[in-house]
């Protein structure tokens, strides 16, 4: 009897795939189309010398940067960061420290400069080349990230939600309170919900500085992040490191049993997630002009999060897209073309009062329509439409 | 001096004392059985042993070499491979990607292909099912797929957890069988077994574990003959 039930089990049904593309196309075709396209996009006059559509743009882009960052830590290793609002916060305050007059009283008011041009060198302040600058954000925010990473080594599910969430509140709260500590030299470490700004522009090597009314530089050095940060991201997901990612999120016990070092595993996806979410909050603060505290709230952990559910969990091309489509909807559908839906109709609210109320819809409609993502990744897509665990029927099989 | 030596070790989960003393000994090319109740502590010697639940005191010596503090990816890297009680196969990955998992800290490719091959010539079911995910095999096929990986990490010690755990006496029958060939092929085993029969047929000496201690140690054939041992653990 048992043998039979066993023999059964021989040939499960062929499951039904995710999106899978062939890899040569996954690898080159479609992103050389999409490159394309993005380079192309902004030599049409209409679209390029519309700055506020640029910078929308450009906003999309980094976010992308952001939900990519955030992927490494939830898709890949599985570990849910409800912080992740820290590592923009991280990003964006070394461009408010190293490349900005907020320390005014440094070096006898005279300022430090750091290989920059044109008047900069004149200000008051710490002012760094924005590469540089990006350095420090990705130094900054991998130490954070192996920070919060440390606690949340001894804890599973739920428990690292809630320690990563607490993390995200408490750099939150310092961003705005610690407006009145004061240092080197009498200047507040933060600006609080004033804000750090203006903020040096990005100014590259054997490049002119990127103006306020020229959104073009802005958007495709965004590209360009994109480009870096997808990069490294199928270079990671495919190593040693991505695979050890995987084994952790299957089964922890069973990876650390074959000799997968858990400790450095779980520290290097906090650690890798957390730099590009640093790359992607210095590119925003200076693209923003500001370092403001109440761009660090804990909203703005979910909307990434979202993106990245929204697209797939662990699929990189559906967390693309997940974010650009969040990104629509957040900064440009709702303020600007659907706000004044409700008044029209003699309602007393705006579409951007209700923000959350829409994206709780539309996660709920995608938790029953669509649950593994846009473009989902192969794996998860098994853990949402068959029971993975054959174990109990087996017993059952074995004893029948 | 024995191969892997476990002298007096006790094991704690919180404060709960799993391990009150256990002391073992398996000699090289040796199979050797632990046997005994639910919550008589066979898991937790051979987690104490992996690394997995590491012991508070005792040591714990293979070759000679201390390695009761280490971490469980060094003890991996030592050369002790476990396959985990209840086969905790990755349920997603396919059975090829399960066993390139088992050689994760071994960089020698052109050996790893070989022993690929050597597992699958162990168990011919998997290779059959090389690209089915884990998670769609019978207990017994995860089983072996468990074993096989273990046997990727290339060890010096196998460390198995109750191997007939939920699966078919006939497929138990097999992978005994193949459990035997792999010792014969000169594999030092630590086997734990609830089911003893099989598992006193395979091994040469046997420790009977109780309440976390060790109640009686002998041949196997001596003790598959002690009425007290066939009471408890033979049922006959």
């Amino acid at each position: 009897m048992s043998v039979a039930a066993s023999e059964a089990q021989q040939t499960p049904p062929e499951q039904k795939k995710g999106f899978e593309l062939p890899g040569w196309a996954e690898k080159i075709l479609i992103p050389a189309i999409v490159l394309l396209i993005a380079i192309v996009l902004p030599l049409i006059p209409s679209i390029g010398e519309n700055a506020a559509l640029m910078q929308q743009m450009a906003v999309a882009l980094a976010y992308v940067v952001m939900a990519l960052g955030l992927n490494i830590i939830v898709g890949f290793a599985g570990l849910l960061d409800l912080g992740y609002v820290a590592f923009f916060a991280f990003g964006a305050f070394a461009v408010g420290w190293f490349a900005s007059g907020h320390f005014a009283y440094v070096n006898n008011e005279q300022g430090i400069h750091l290989l920059v041009g044109g008047n900069t060198v004149n200000l008051p302040g710490i002012h760094f080349n924005f590469l540089i600058v990006l350095v420090i954000a990705v130094i900054l925010t991998t130490i954070a990230g192996m920070i919060i990473g440390l606690p949340t080594l001894r804890l599973r599910g739920d428990y690292i939600a809630i320690v990563t969430l607490a993390f995200g509140e408490i750099i939150g709260r310092l961003a705005v309170n610690l407006d009145g500590t004061t240092i080197l030299g009498g200047t507040p470490v933060t600006a609080g919900r004033q804000g750090i700004s203006p903020v040096d522009r990005i100014d590259l090597p054997f490049l002119d500085p990127f103006t306020v009314l020229d959104k073009k530089p802005w958007f495709y050095f965004a590209l360009f992040l994109v480009v870096l940060v997808l990069f490294v991201n199928f270079r990671l997901r495919d190593s040693r490191m991505g695979r050890a990612w995987v084994a952790l999120r299957e089964d922890e016990i069973a990876a650390v049993a074959m000799g997968v070092p858990a400790v450095k595993t779980k520290l290097m996806a906090y650690g890798a997630g957390a730099a590009f979410g640093g790359l992607s909050g210095a590119y925003l603060a200076s693209l923003l002009n500001t370092v403001n505290a109440d761009q660090f709230q804990f909203s703005f952990s979910i909307l990434v999060l979202a993106m990245v559910i929204l697209g797939g969990l662990g699929s990189i091309w559906g967390v693309v897209i997940g974010a650009i489509v969040l990104s629509i909807l957040n900064n440009w559908l709702i303020p600007d073309v659907i706000n004044d839906l409700p008044s029209n109709v003699g309602l007393e609210f705006d579409m951007t009062q209700i923000t959350f109320a829409i994206y709780g819809f539309l996660l709920l409609l995608m938790m029953i329509l669509r649950p593994q993502g846009l473009l989902p990744e192969r794996r998860h897509q098994m853990e949402l439409t068959e029971h993975a665990e054959t174990t109990d029927e087996t017993l059952y099989t074995a004893r029948s | 001096m024995s191969f892997l030596k476990v002298e007096d070790i006790h094991t704690y989960y919180g404060n709960i004392q799993a391990l009150k003393g256990i002391s073992l000994t398996v000699e090289q090319g040796e199979c050797v059985t632990l046997i005994g109740s639910n919550g008589a502590g066979k898991s937790t010697t051979l987690r104490s042993i992996s690394g997995l639940t590491p012991a508070r005191t005792g040591t714990i010596t293979l070759d000679g070499e201390e390695i009761t503090h280490l971490p469980a990816q060094e003890i991996t890297g030592k050369g002790i491979a476990q396959s985990p009680e209840g086969r905790k196969c990755f349920q997603r990955m396919t059975v090829r990607e399960n066993l390139e998992l088992g050689a994760y800290l071994r960089r020698d490719s052109s050996q790893i292909q070989t022993d690929l091959q050597r597992v699958f010539e162990l168990f011919p079911r998997l290779d059959e099912r090389q690209a089915q995910k884990a998670g769609t095999m019978s207990g017994g096929e995860q089983q072996m797929l468990a074993i096989g990986r273990a046997l990727m990490a290339d060890p010096k010690v196998l460390l198995l957890d109750e191997p007939s755990m939920g699966i078919s006496p006939v497929l138990t029958e097999r992978i005994y069988e193949t459990i035997a060939e792999i010792n014969q092929q000169g594999m030092t085993i630590l086997l734990v077994e609830q089911n003893a029969n099989f598992a006193l047929d395979v091994s040469k000496r046997a420790y009977v574990l109780e309440t976390g201690k060790v109640a009686m140690t002998d041949n196997s054939d001596t003790l598959r003959t002690n009425p007290d041992v066939q009471k408890a653990y033979l049922g006959t």
